[in-house]
């Protein structure tokens, strides 16, 4: 069973974000890192680089497939985990710790009421699977 | 949409997790719980055991089977034994592929073909096609079969523990008829994984039994269900040509780096006058395995670039799940395809090294 703890926010995209003051640490779900398989290879923006909210900040790529990274709010790049370049094995082993993508320094924190509360994203998994 | 096709073990599959995906119009599993690094590590160090039910067995029989065979075929059956099978293609008269089939004796007036799942009606309808001139039948047995692959360095021991003739003599590319768990089967020292290993064909009415069976056997030796994705990323790692992806009708033997099975001196063959032409003329491109230098994967249908220009495109490409390395196979203009030789490939917009290097990528130590 996929987890989804309480102390994040989550995306349709099935990003999360870890906020503390104004900044924040970025991911996928456990059931993003689950439907891609065993993770190979992430690609990972340079710190400094801007994103407007739901830009293209990444790829990750497992075996069998790829899949885009989304950024849940706009902000700034500040810190990318470098573990990943070696260990990109992280985001399924521990998506919602070791296997954080980037921190970003954000730039409007009041997007974060926009996103999805863990039960809220919760449901929404639930829907997609039975589609 | 239409119905997609099942094997007799699709709810074998399900139990363990299996994820179904549609592959060629058949429901099979893509992975099973471990996942595909996992799986694909287990046939490397211990065994993995494949439905490969949806592939299909076409038989020939009758006096001039042989001959049959001979015309539609580019590797020499005139060299086979009893319980001896070879790697072969079926070719148009361009030299390209219709398929690539094994091709078993089981005596010299029977033979018994191992084809493509996608490919099992065109296959046959070639065949039958070509037929008429032979004293020879030709039917398409696929539904009397389950075809299991128990992949591996123990899947010698694995297998043994339940069949009832002696395994280790077999050797690669032979096969004999036995019983495994008293199910009559044909037990070939076959596989598409780069490992020593068995493909056995039986009952379907039997599968779930002999499955469990293999299962049981095998879980104190390491074994594993396997899905489609590791079968892709272990035959990817021992080189072997994926139909559709690395040969396909546009693509000849040769081109294909599979001159060792085209046998131009056994006779006339459908194909033969096209590739002996190519041959004495040469190639103006060949399939070539790389490995990608950069961080990424190029996978398949990425467009390859020489100096700026494209000159090709990945047929395969894949994380090597043993190799820890990204590879692939494509075809590039003759003049490129030395070992060393650097290109790029552009994966969605961005442009990642890659060089020509030997292949197989993967060769088990014996």
């Amino acid at each position: 069973m996929a987890a989804y703890p309480d102390d994040l926010h989550y995306t349709k995209d099935h990003e999360w974000i870890r906020v503390s003051g104004d900044t924040g640490a970025i991911g996928i779900t456990d059931f993003a890192q689950e439907q891609l398989g065993d993770v190979v290879h992430v690609q990972l923006p340079h710190v400094g680089e801007k994103f407007d909210a739901h830009a293209t900040f990444g790829e990750v790529e497992s075996v069998k497939t790829f899949s885009e990274l989304y950024t849940p709010v706009s902000g700034e790049v500040i810190e990318i985990n470098e573990a990943l370049a070696d260990a990109p094995e992280l985001v399924n082993t521990s998506p919602y710790g070791d296997g954080w993508m980037v921190k970003i320094k954000l730039s409007d924190p009041g997007q974060v009421d926009s996103l999805l509360s863990a039960s809220e994203y919760e449901d929404f998994v639930e829907s997609q699977k039975e589609e | 949409m239409s119905q997609l096709k099942k094997t007799a073990l699709n709810e074998a599959h399900r139990k363990l997790g299996g994820r179904m995906i549609d592959f060629g119009g058949w429901d099979m599993p893509v992975q099973y719980a471990a996942g595909t690094v996992e799986e694909h590590l287990a046939v490397r160090a211990a065994a993995g055991i494949f439905d490969v039910s949806h592939m299909g067995e076409i038989e020939v029989r009758g006096p001039q089977s042989l001959d049959l065979i001979q015309h539609l075929t580019t590797n020499d059956a005139g060299k086979l034994s009893d319980g001896q099978a070879q790697y072969s293609g079926l070719t148009y008269p361009e030299g390209t592929f219709v398929d690539d089939i094994l091709v078993h004796r089981f005596a010299p007036d029977h033979y018994f073909l191992c084809v493509n799942a996608s490919n099992t009606d065109k296959d046959f309808d070639w065949i039958r096609s070509h037929a008429s001139g032979f004293d020879a039948e030709v039917k398409n047995v696929s539904a009397n079969y389950t075809q299991l692959a128990i992949q591996g360095p123990k899947a010698l021991e694995i297998l043994q523990s339940l069949a009832d003739v002696d395994l280790a003599p077999i050797k690669y590319y032979w096969f004999t008829r036995g019983n495994v768990d008293g199910v009559p089967a044909i037990i070939a020292r076959t596989g598409y994984t780069g490992e020593d290993g068995f493909e056995i064909y039986f009952d379907p009415n039997e599968s779930e039994r002999v499955w469990n069976k293999i299962m049981e056997s095998g879980k104190s030796r390491g074994i594993l269900p396997c899905g489609l994705a590791a079968r892709n990323t272990l035959r990817l790692e021992a080189k072997m040509a994926l139909y559709g992806n690395d040969i396909d009708d546009t693509t000849t033997a040769l081109e294909a780096d599979l001159g060792w099975i085209c046998k131009l001196n056994k006779g006339d063959f459908i194909g033969r006058d096209r590739l002996a032409e190519q041959k004495e003329k040469g190639l103006t491109r060949k399939l070539i395995g790389f490995e990608v230098t950069d961080k990424g994967i190029a996978r398949d249908h990425y467009p390859i670039f020489i100096n700026g220009k494209e000159a090709g495109v990945v047929t395969s490409g894949s994380h090597a799940p043993y190799l820890k390395k990204s590879i692939g196979l494509g075809y590039l203009p003759i003049e490129h395809t030395g070992v060393g030789t650097d290109f790029e490939v552009d994966v969605r917009g961005r442009r990642l090294a890659a060089r020509v290097v030997q292949t197989p990528f993967y060769k088990r130590t014996k």
